[in-house]
């Protein structure tokens, strides 16, 4: 295999990006550039997976990124003991009643011959489910969010290591898709699509309103680290020596410590799984993705199994975000359901995806953190020329300062012209397939 | 006594708001469906599309205001109405012409045009924050209501109120005209038939020389009043905000795939079932049953099936179901 020059020329590119935002702005944003251009790009190759490899159009990435900070809650975090004895045992039995109706339901269904006796069973079973749950689950939310409601009101999680969330995050996220893949894979591509932008956003109301799993919006601080904290380091008289030897003052060099050692963390992460991406890619298995994806009609014909593959490959997408959420709220240490928007979290990796070229790791993964590189950049950048635009105009004057306040916008604008300006002029991508 | 109390009840919480909400999701996916019929994909960027309209509308409404121009009790927003259409119909051929064109010629596949309208969302999302910012925006002036409920209470002794709002019956009242027209045009005119002709068959429609580039210009001046009009109704009735017109997608897309995704018929029978599910669902029935049931069987709780936080949860369930059920929609949609 030749080097591919160009290829290392962007990559090279985007790491000078990053280095000069260090040199020039601060080293603290370049850190966090480069930390979160990680995460993006983990979260590109998963949307890749789906799309590249299989072309299945999934904009629910939010819900399952979500799902992933959720995972960091339900893993890392002390268990409020109170609230388990006031309603966590009813809530369990709820829950489990809950999932007990649906599978007794499809198995109803799935049993009985079609006809009125199988209706009314399914529709009396389905009402009486849906009255005993809520029996069951209101008094039991009801009691454990009265538990300390300005501290805690929450279930708590299982105080177990902050590393673990990130598989489960992957593992909660898979699960979700099983259910949506099950239902809208095999119809048309954009039912999948349409089903996965409902998911995410229920996915965010629960997260947003159930209070007794996650205190909502009243937000979850102070998640575990999987590193230590500033001021421990700034204590440790081992770590202010090494600082002071490499002629850091250890303030600094303690923030640099941490950040960087998320960097290192998420880099393993990222090779990991673009060497499993890689490697599934050459495989047999992913030539037959391939080739379910060019022509479905001849591959189904050679005997593949192409809503199964689907299935397969979209729950495998969907882990990835949901392992890259978990990453993500590691990093923020806090997880806000409030703060999941859309065009952030799902649009945003398609631009990524996209930009990048579909169908090729190396591409997605370049794709992540390029174009998050330039969201943060772009409100600079889009200041710095609004500024030069205004500047005829008179200070004080309401269009001037209107179009000053507005700069923010500029992002979406910007990231929606750079997806079609690629669609059209360079449709696979800065990377292309091979 | 007490069951024309419960029964006003329900027409207050549950058929009134129903019908206003019903009307203007009809006129949402009535635009999806007719690009989905014509051109072949779903446009993601419809929301933005309406939110587009609402603003300019918006925009026209506050200059009237300005200068001393008023419609009486109706809202200003309806004399300004015609001008966000036209703002809102430029646009959209602006975009077709700039960036769908291309892809049609070269007869992409939908999933690309998918994307693509995914780019334009974008856009148009931008814009509009752009231009008049993501906040909460009210614009509506004029009478507030038809029937208050203290004057029926007073008009019939019931102690149960109704109150009919402006906007509520401006709704209906356009929502009819708007789609009477619609159907007018779609079935009697000329244009109309050689653009159901192109959506049942392209090959055939261009073999017997009808103009497919007539035909999509006609469908985005369409979809630009139905989105407009759609839009600005949605704003007069709850209010303006960018974000929340994004969030219609949702519903819309659940009424258009409900009655059949390129069904006009569908659409409107999509866009009631999906408001009636989801303000029975997420109403509070207690007030109803307390009327109804005598009073040792009066409820504790509120009986509100779902709270309005999952209002989402209802048209998301509604469109699982009949993809797994009847992926064709109510109405024999094209879709599979």
């Amino acid at each position: 295999m030749s080097v591919n020059w160009k290829n290392i020329a962007l990559f090279a590119l985007v790491g000078a990006l990053i280095l000069g935002t260090g040199f020039y702005q601060s080293w603290n944003t370049a850190i966090l550039i480069l930390n979160m251009g990680l995460i993006s790009a983990i979260m590109s190759l998963g949307v890749n997976l789906q799309w590249g490899y299989a072309g299945l159009f999934n904009i629910g990435i939010m819900g399952f990124v979500a799902l992933g900070g959720l995972a960091t809650v339900l893993v890392s975090m002390p268990p409020t003991l109170e609230a388990w004895s006031a309603g966590g045992g009813r809530m369990i039995l709820a829950l489990a009643t809950g999932a007990a109706t649906i599978i007794a339901a499809v198995l109803l269904y799935k049993r009985i011959k079609p006809g009125r006796t199988r209706t009314l069973l399914l529709v009396g079973l389905l009402t009486g489910g849906f009255f005993l749950y809520r029996y069951l689950f209101d008094p039991a939310a009801e009691a454990i969010e009265k538990v300390n409601p300005a501290g805690t009101g929450y279930l708590g999680g299982l105080s177990l290591p902050i590393l673990l969330s990130w598989p489960v995050g992957g593992i909660l996220a898979a699960g979700v898709a099983w259910v949506i893949g099950k239902t809208a894979l095999g119809l048309r591509s954009d039912y999948l699509a349409i089903a996965t932008l409902g998911i995410a956003e229920i996915i965010i109301a629960v997260m947003k309103n159930e209070d007794w799993l996650d205190r909502g919006v009243k937000n979850v601080v102070g998640i575990p680290r999987p590193l230590p904290y500033e001021i421990d380091l700034q204590k440790d008289p081992g770590f202010v020596e090494t600082a002071t030897s490499l002629g850091l003052d250890p303030v600094t060099a303690s923030t640099l410590y941490v950040k960087l050692g998320y960097g290192v963390l998420f880099a393993i992460v990222l090779l990991i799984l673009l060497w499993l991406a890689q490697m599934a890619l050459k495989s047999p298995w992913g030539r037959m993705m391939r080739a379910i994806r060019d022509n479905e009609i001849a591959a189904e014909a050679m005997g593949k199994d192409v809503t199964r593959r689907h299935l397969q490959i979209f729950i495998l997408g969907s882990a990835i975000c949901g392992i890259a959420g978990a990453m993500m709220t590691t990093l923020d240490g806090q997880l806000t359901p409030g703060t999941y928007q859309p065009l952030r979290y799902t649009f945003l990796i398609w631009v990524m995806v996209i930009v990048g070229g579909s169908g090729n790791n190396w591409g997605a993964v370049l794709g992540g953190f390029l174009i998050w590189f330039l969201w943060v950049q772009v409100e600079p950048i889009g200041a710095f020329m609004m500024d030069i635009i205004t500047a005829p105009l008179a200070d004080g004057s309401a269009l001037k300062q209107h179009l000053l306040d507005s700069v923010a916008h500029m992002r979406l604008l910007t990231m929606g012209v750079i997806l079609l300006l690629v669609l059209r002029f360079s449709p696979r991508g800065l990377i292309p397939e091979k | 006594m007490d069951v024309l109390n419960a029964l006003v009840a329900i027409a207050n919480y549950v058929l009134i708001p129903g019908i206003a909400y019903g009307s203007q999701l009809a006129l949402g996916a009535l635009g999806v469906t007719l690009i989905y019929g014509i051109l072949r994909f779903s446009n993601f960027a419809h929301g933005d599309t309406m939110a587009f309209g609402a603003m300019v509308t918006i925009l026209f409404t506050w200059w009237f205001q300005s200068m001393g121009i008023h419609l009486g009790p109706l809202p200003t927003a309806l004399l300004a109405l015609p001008f966000g259409i036209a703002g809102t119909a430029l646009l959209l051929l602006g975009t077709d012409r700039i960036v769908y064109r291309f892809y049609r010629a070269k007869r992409a596949a939908p999933v690309i045009l998918v994307i693509v309208s995914m780019g334009v969302m974008f856009i148009m999302n931008g814009l509009v924050r752009f231009i008049i910012g993501p906040n909460e925006q009210r614009f509506a002036d004029g009478a507030r209501f038809i029937i208050k409920a203290r004057e029926f209470k007073d008009m019939t002794g019931l102690r149960e109120g109704l109150a009919i709002r402006t906007s509520q019956g401006i709704t209906v009242l356009t929502a009819v005209i708007v789609v009477a027209l619609l159907f007018w045009f779609l079935m009697r005119t000329r244009t109309g038939k050689s653009m159901r002709a192109y959506s049942d068959n392209e090959d055939l429609a261009l073999l017997s020389g009808i103009n497919p580039e007539r035909v999509v210009t006609y469908t985005w001046l369409i979809v630009a009043a139905l989105a407009t009009v759609a839009g600005v109704l949605y704003g007069l009735d709850k209010s303006f905000k960018p974000f929340t017109y994004f969030q219609l997608l949702l519903p819309i897309f659940a009424s258009a795939v409900v009655g059949g995704l390129g069904n006009p018929l569908g659409a409107i029978a999509g866009g009631f079932v999906v408001a009636f599910s989801e303000v029975t669902i997420t109403y509070a029935w207690k007030k109803v049953l307390v009327y109804l049931l005598p009073d040792s069987l009066e409820p504790t709780g509120l009986v509100q099936l779902l709270s309005t936080d999952y209002k989402f949860a209802v048209s998301f369930g509604l469109l699982i179901v009949v993809l797994l059920f009847r992926p064709t929609g109510l109405f024999k949609g094209k879709a599979l």
